[in-house]
């Protein structure tokens, strides 16, 4: 594969661009999308770059055109991709149910904005919900929760590979805050690293004979019968829950002796990060527990942090009303801490908002 | 000289076919066929069906095949094209796939001129949701969700889709209306179509005229009546755009 960024390198950037630079350095082969707030620097970057290193483009009519030209893009064996948010997430819902349905590896970049609606263009964590589980299906997908331009190339580059390591689709969910902001990140080639990238292959367009080399490929996504549909879908489900611990990521810091632990996602897991040190500094013993995969989720290691720090109660925070307190809760039914809660829908979260919080509920 | 009654890029398995007795489907799937064969491409194909009584014709062939959604077959034939120009793709609607829900994306690809084949069945209704109306429903047709007759003062006129779509393209697309009344014809339409993405000239498309005789309610004389006096009266058959040549209209 070819190096394109070479020595690897501090830059300071915006994380649009640094999207752009991690898909070209992932080995991604093109991209279609659609114009939308707070994404459109990822296609700005990638149309200046692409052509230099033989990547495709396509600017489609609408998201849905988006979705489904990267759904055709995958099955032919091509790393293709896409960006948006806000509105066009919800119109990209049903072509990312076709890549659910069909194992279809495609990589979505989501820059959350507000809503419901067309909300704001600036900044939100209420596509949480429509991400990991939109759509018709059972959310048979994998979401990373970036929180800085690091993370937004580390994981881009890591998600192209668990997208065709176990053909699900993935989402690098970040905001318009990673989006819009420049801060400093380190830019590199996988193969500099030791990481192994993942080779794509066709589902259809397969070469040979057919009736001689093979047979021809039918790829499927409706069924006739209830039963054949259960079969399907019961089969992805166990597939998806045995490879589950392979994919969950979570970070997780003071949570030993943990009376309180925030339980937060994405950008505000910045301000939980300054908030707890603060607070520790200040005699209060807080925890700081972050899923970077809402899906799967790290169910098991969170249940594990409230088991071992014996934590009275967590606070979970959110610039949403709740959408990463119903994935918590799902996920932690029966645990018997107090759940405490800082919903502030489409605004940011910042240290001093967390250790009011916290003091107001200890 | 024998003629192969079966076409060799036709899929066995999945015969003998799904289609309703008396749907125009089979005629116009065989005339695909029988292109595919001459072509000699039966291992380039990408054949893309919607969803929609066009869905039947899934593992119609033996070439590689691809499901996709209501109206969303036109992207995902652009998406696989776009990435392996060297594939021929082919795309396979109904008239609401194309002209209604997924109108967007014909009108856009036209646009575009992408190099892409699609073959529209237009037989004026929606077959598989059960016989409602559609874009291409002729005025006072009756439907499920037009009872009483279609009236273009509350719901327009049919859609005139070769006619829109040679308006929105460049002379190096194809565009057509054929019938399955005319089956000469027909294959020769689906010939050029086919011809003209291998040649990398551009967007390809051919609208065909079709039978139902299911949501129709009509006995063989009425369905056939239906399609040769009516429909093709309102639909005009021939070539509307062609960088073969001047057309046969």
């Amino acid at each position: 594969m070819e190096r394109v960024i070479g020595e690897s390198k501090k830059s300071f950037m915006t994380g649009n661009e640094a999207a752009a630079w991690a898909c070209l350095a992932a080995g991604a082969d093109i991209m279609f999308g659609y114009p939308i707030t707070p994404q459109n620097e990822i296609m700005h970057y990638w149309t200046r770059m692409a052509p230099k290193y033989g990547k495709g483009f396509l600017q489609t009519e609408d998201e849905l055109s988006a979705g489904f030209t990267v759904c055709g893009g995958v099955q032919s064996g091509k790393k293709a991709f896409t960006a948006t948010a806000g509105p066009g997430n919800v119109l990209m819902q049903e072509p990312f149910g076709m890549a659910e349905a069909m194992r279809l590896p495609l990589l979505a970049i989501i820059q959350q904005r507000g809503g419901p609606s067309s909300g704001t263009v600036v900044y939100s964590q209420q596509e949480v919900s429509l991400t990991t589980y939109g759509g018709n299906g059972e959310g048979h997908r994998i979401v990373y929760s970036t929180s800085t331009h690091q993370e937004i190339f580390d994981y881009i580059i890591k998600g192209f590979n668990t997208a065709w390591k176990f053909r699900f689709p993935v989402f690098i969910l970040g905001d318009g805050y990673q989006a819009k902001m420049r801060e400093p990140l380190e830019m590199y080639d996988p193969e500099s690293r030791g990481i192994k990238m993942e080779e794509a292959y066709p589902l259809i367009g397969l070469g040979g004979k057919i009736g001689q080399d093979r047979g021809p490929s039918h790829l499927c996504n409706i069924y006739s019968l209830e039963e054949e549909l259960y079969e399907v879908i019961t089969k992805v489900q166990a597939e998806y829950d045995a490879l589950a611990p392979q994919i969950t990521e979570y970070d997780e810091k003071f949570c030993e002796d943990a009376d309180i632990i925030l339980v937060t996602h994405g950008v505000v897991s910045r301000a939980a990060d300054d908030a707890v040190k603060a607070l520790r500094a200040q005699g209060i013993k807080a925890g700081y527990f972050r899923p970077i995969t809402l899906r799967p989720f790290p169910q098991q290691e969170l249940r594990a942090a409230i088991a071992k720090s014996g934590a009275k109660k967590l606070l979970i925070a959110e610039s949403a009303i709740g959408q990463l307190e119903r994935l918590v809760k799902q996920e932690i039914y029966g645990e018997t801490v107090k759940i405490e809660t800082l919903f502030m829908p489409g605004v940011g979260i910042i240290e001093s908002d967390l250790i009011d919080k916290v003091k107001s509920v200890l | 000289m024998a003629v192969q009654a079966i076409p060799k890029s036709w899929y066995l398995p999945s015969k003998p076919h799904k289609f309703c007795p008396g749907c125009g489907h089979g005629i116009v799937l065989k005339a695909l066929g029988e292109v595919i064969d001459e072509l000699e491409i039966q291992d380039q194909v990408i054949f893309g069906c919607d969803i929609g009584c066009s869905l039947l014709s899934w593992n119609f062939f033996a070439c590689d095949s691809t499901q996709t959604h209501h109206g969303r077959t036109t992207p995902v034939m652009v998406g696989i094209k776009r990435s392996r120009p060297e594939l021929v793709c082919v795309g396979y609607m109904g008239d609401g796939g194309g002209y209604s829900i997924g109108s967007q994306h014909l009108l856009n690809s036209a646009v575009r001129n992408e190099k892409v084949t699609l073959i529209l069945v237009n037989n004026t209704n929606y077959g598989m949701t059960g016989g409602q109306m559609a874009p291409t429903t002729l005025p006072g047709q009756k439907t499920e969700t037009s009872p009483y007759g279609r009236d273009p003062e509350l719901t327009g006129y049919p859609t005139m889709g070769p006619e829109f779509i040679a308006q929105l393209t460049p002379d190096s697309a194809y565009v057509a209306r054929a019938t399955v009344s005319k089956y000469k014809q027909l294959k020769k339409y689906i010939k050029s179509a086919l011809r003209n993405q291998m040649e990398g000239n551009g967007f390809s498309f051919v609208e065909v005229l079709s039978t139902c005789p299911t949501n129709w309610r009509t006995n063989a004389q009425q369905t056939w009546n239906f399609l040769e006096d009516e429909m093709e009266k309102y639909f005009p058959v021939g070539e509307l755009k062609t960088p073969f040549g001047k057309g046969d209209k």
